[in-house]
């Protein structure tokens, strides 16, 4: 009696996961399958779900009329770039903020996140001029230093949460085992936190990716990343909902397959310490 | 060896003037139909222009705005041509941010332009953009829809008759909407539709001394008009639709009167996307019978070189290549009459080839004609611009203007209401500019 009750109770929980799951992929599905429709289709109403005419015309618009992989690469340097870039500031001064606290710390960590709710568009003209001056408009390189500085909150808060999780006492039997504090933040500590770190990189390559505003605003042609990529799809008067699906599941698929097969470093990042 | 290093040298020379020569120009450009078929068509100019390389940056509308205005605005010298519309034109004219077209070559036929256009796109009697192509407003309309009424669209009707023909031919059963129109709230969308219609019933943004007019009786008459025409033959959720839903709600067979850009009538007359392809009339926008004003929108896409280039001459070149005649040519030549740029050129309406191939061509030309930017109303006004006014506070006023009268048409506020609103926000905005006291 009881093994059938929790064999329901798990078919219940099974079919609403399901459920859950497939509504908030919905979105790209529809994207996904809009892409495959002719443009008259893309607006048909009703919509057709799956019973239509499958064309793959206009991923072959979107080839002929621009150079994805030019993108592509730009997005993968940008974002990847942009997130080792942030670690590397953000490892040490989290360790820093969770090993040798000052009276300050809380302070400096809120300010940080107190950037993250200033309008984005409020910095847009200064950052503009200093670019311009300085030659970094439409340069990857500009675009990594402004994204490693955008994500670094972020990134240094997850962190800070993680290394606060580590127990005090096994960096001491480190130093007390006579580790100088370079091997003590490689050979003890990073071990421990890998896959808080694996999460954070993980997460912040997804946020580098999907930003859209300074991508945009900052690069014209030699470093748009995939962002320029789909804007350059939408129109306000015309027929472009399927090209534009078509450019937007190019442009999210690598990210949702690096996400699909990083799913349980994601997942075991983002609980790390939340069972203790 | 003295011998081979003077000859290195020399070779080297010459590769590097060669370099010295050859221009890239940066052209930032809209995603329109007509504008990627001028990308495709480019090595025509190559051909014509070896020393002269291009680079284009194809941009959704909105967000090309954004881009070139922060460019132009700071100077950052990223584009040499820029496809701006004539809301701009005029307002960065005026602030010196575009050069002065005089370069554009000698088969430019500059009194080619159509007259209304060539004003939108000048500033104190000098070009300072060269339109690629215009449009403006007109009624597209069911015709079997119309027959089975009994009634016949006359070419030049007015608002009164539109209302009665959108009633009658009503059919919500069988989701058949008299009238599809623009309540999506923005500048762009609902506003360009609302200003054009105050315009046509004597209504205008702004009295002589820049007072907003919101709180004047045309205004409530076309509020009005419109939200109880939209409630009584309109589409349902209609405050959400802009040119993209009504376009999509029209070909699929759902409206019986749409009024929106002349560039609709190309979809909705071609018979691949559009299910109603054979069945589309076409008449003038509506005016409101005494006072004979069609109130009527004008738009032109168009290049400009900003300030900062550095490439100017090159820079004209090209515009002159992509907005002469000839360029008009080249495209009936290699993808027929139907595809051309419209709505910039005299000659392209006195061509039979053309009017033959696009059936909405003489009502396009008719509804640019219609359209008068420099008195859009009946009433003196203090600026200028047919579906918006042309200063650069509008974009801001127009969207939360837009944003109350679309509230009005979903049913949240009343038109009275939504016209306070209106008015204060607007007198608001206004005053902080420093327009009124």
């Amino acid at each position: 009696m009881a093994r059938q009750g929790s064999a329901r109770r798990k078919l219940v929980t099974t079919v609403i996961a399901w459920t859950f799951g497939l509504a908030i992929f919905f979105p790209i599905l529809w994207t996904v399958l809009t892409s495959f429709k002719t443009e008259a289709e893309a607006i048909a109403s009703p919509p057709s779900f799956l019973f239509f005419h499958w064309t793959t015309e206009n991923y072959a618009e979107v080839q002929s009329r621009s150079n994805y992989f030019g993108h592509f690469m730009n997005s993968v340097v940008i974002a990847f770039g942009s997130t080792f870039a942030a670690l590397a500031i953000a490892i040490p001064s989290a360790w820093a903020m969770a090993f040798s606290p000052t009276k300050r710390t809380k302070n400096i960590l809120m300010w940080m996140l107190s950037t993250k709710m200033m309008p984005s568009v409020g910095a847009l003209i200064p950052v503009y001029l200093i670019f311009r001056d300085t030659g970094l408009l439409d340069t990857r390189t500009g675009l990594v230093i402004v994204l490693t500085l955008i994500n670094l909150p972020i990134v240094l808060w997850m962190l800070y949460t993680y290394f606060k999780e580590i127990p005090g006492e096994i960096l001491e039997a480190a130093r007390m085992d006579g580790a100088s504090l370079i091997k003590e933040i490689v050979y003890v500590l990073t071990p421990m936190v890998v896959p808080g770190i694996a999460s954070t990189l993980l997460l912040n390559v997804i946020l580098a990716w999907n930003e859209a505003f300074w991508t945009l605003n900052l690069t014209t042609s030699d470093a748009a990343p995939l962002t320029a990529f789909i804007a350059s799809y939408s129109s306000p008067e015309g027929l472009f909902y399927g090209k534009l699906s078509a450019a937007s599941t190019m442009a999210i698929a690598p990210i949702l397959i690096l996400g699909w097969f990083s799913q349980k470093q994601l997942v075991r990042g983002l609980t790390f310490g939340a069972v203790k | 060896m003295r011998l081979r290093t003077l000859l290195f040298s020399a070779c080297a020379a010459v590769t590097f003037a060669g370099t010295a020569i050859a221009e890239t120009l940066t052209i930032a450009t809209v995603n329109n139909g007509d504008m990627i078929r001028m990308q495709k068509l480019t090595d025509d100019f190559k051909a014509k222009n070896p020393d002269i390389d291009l680079k284009w940056v194809t941009l959704e509308e909105n967000v090309l705005r954004q881009k070139v205005t922060t460019d132009i605005a700071t100077k950052g010298g990223q584009f040499d041509i820029m496809t701006i519309g004539n809301y701009e034109v005029p307002i960065w004219a005026k602030r010196g941010w575009l050069k002065p077209l005089d370069a554009l070559g000698a088969n430019y036929d500059e009194a080619d332009l159509l007259p209304t256009i060539h004003e939108a796109v000048s500033y104190d009697g000098k070009l300072y953009a060269s339109p690629f192509y215009g449009e403006s407003a007109m009624v597209m309309y069911r015709k079997d829809l119309f027959e089975k009424a009994g009634l016949t669209m006359p070419a030049e009707p007015n608002w009164d008759f539109i209302a009665e023909a959108a009633r009658k031919i009503t059919d919500k059963n069988a989701s058949i909407y008299g009238i599809c129109l623009r309540g999506k709230a923005g500048w762009g969308e609902n506003m360009a539709f609302l200003t054009a219609l105050a315009n046509s019933m004597g209504g205008r943004w702004f009295d002589e001394q820049w007072k907003p007019q919101f709180d004047q009786p045309e205004w409530q008459k076309s509020i009005d008009y419109y939200v109880k025409l939209m409630k009584d033959a309109g589409p349902p959720g209609a405050s959400a639709n802009g040119f993209n839903e009504n376009l999509a709600l029209f070909q699929t067979g759902k409206c019986g009167i749409w009024i929106d850009a002349t560039v609709a009538a190309s979809f909705v007359s071609n018979p691949k996307d559009s299910a109603v392809a054979d069945k589309v009339g076409y008449a003038l926008f509506p005016a409101s019978g005494t006072l004979g004003n069609h109130g009527n929108w004008l738009w032109a896409w168009s290049l400009a070189v900003p300030a900062g280039s550095k490439k100017d001459k090159a820079a004209q070149k090209f515009i002159g290549w992509a907005t002469d005649k000839a360029y008009i040519d080249l495209v009936a030549g290699k993808e027929g009459w139907a595809s051309v740029p419209p709505g910039t050129r005299i000659s392209l309406y006195e061509n039979a080839q053309y009017r033959q191939a696009a059936p909405f061509a003489l009502p396009t030309l008719a509804a640019i004609k219609a359209a008068n930017t420099a008195k859009p109303t009946v009433k003196p006004v203090p600026y200028t611009g047919g579906q918006f006014v042309a200063i650069a506070e509008f974009q801001g006023i127009g969207t939360a203007v837009g944003q109350q009268f679309s509230a009005a048409l979903a049913g949240q506020v009343t038109p009275e209401q939504a016209l306070r609103n209106a008015q204060q926000l607007t007198a608001r905005e206004m005053t902080k500019a420093g327009y009124i006291k």
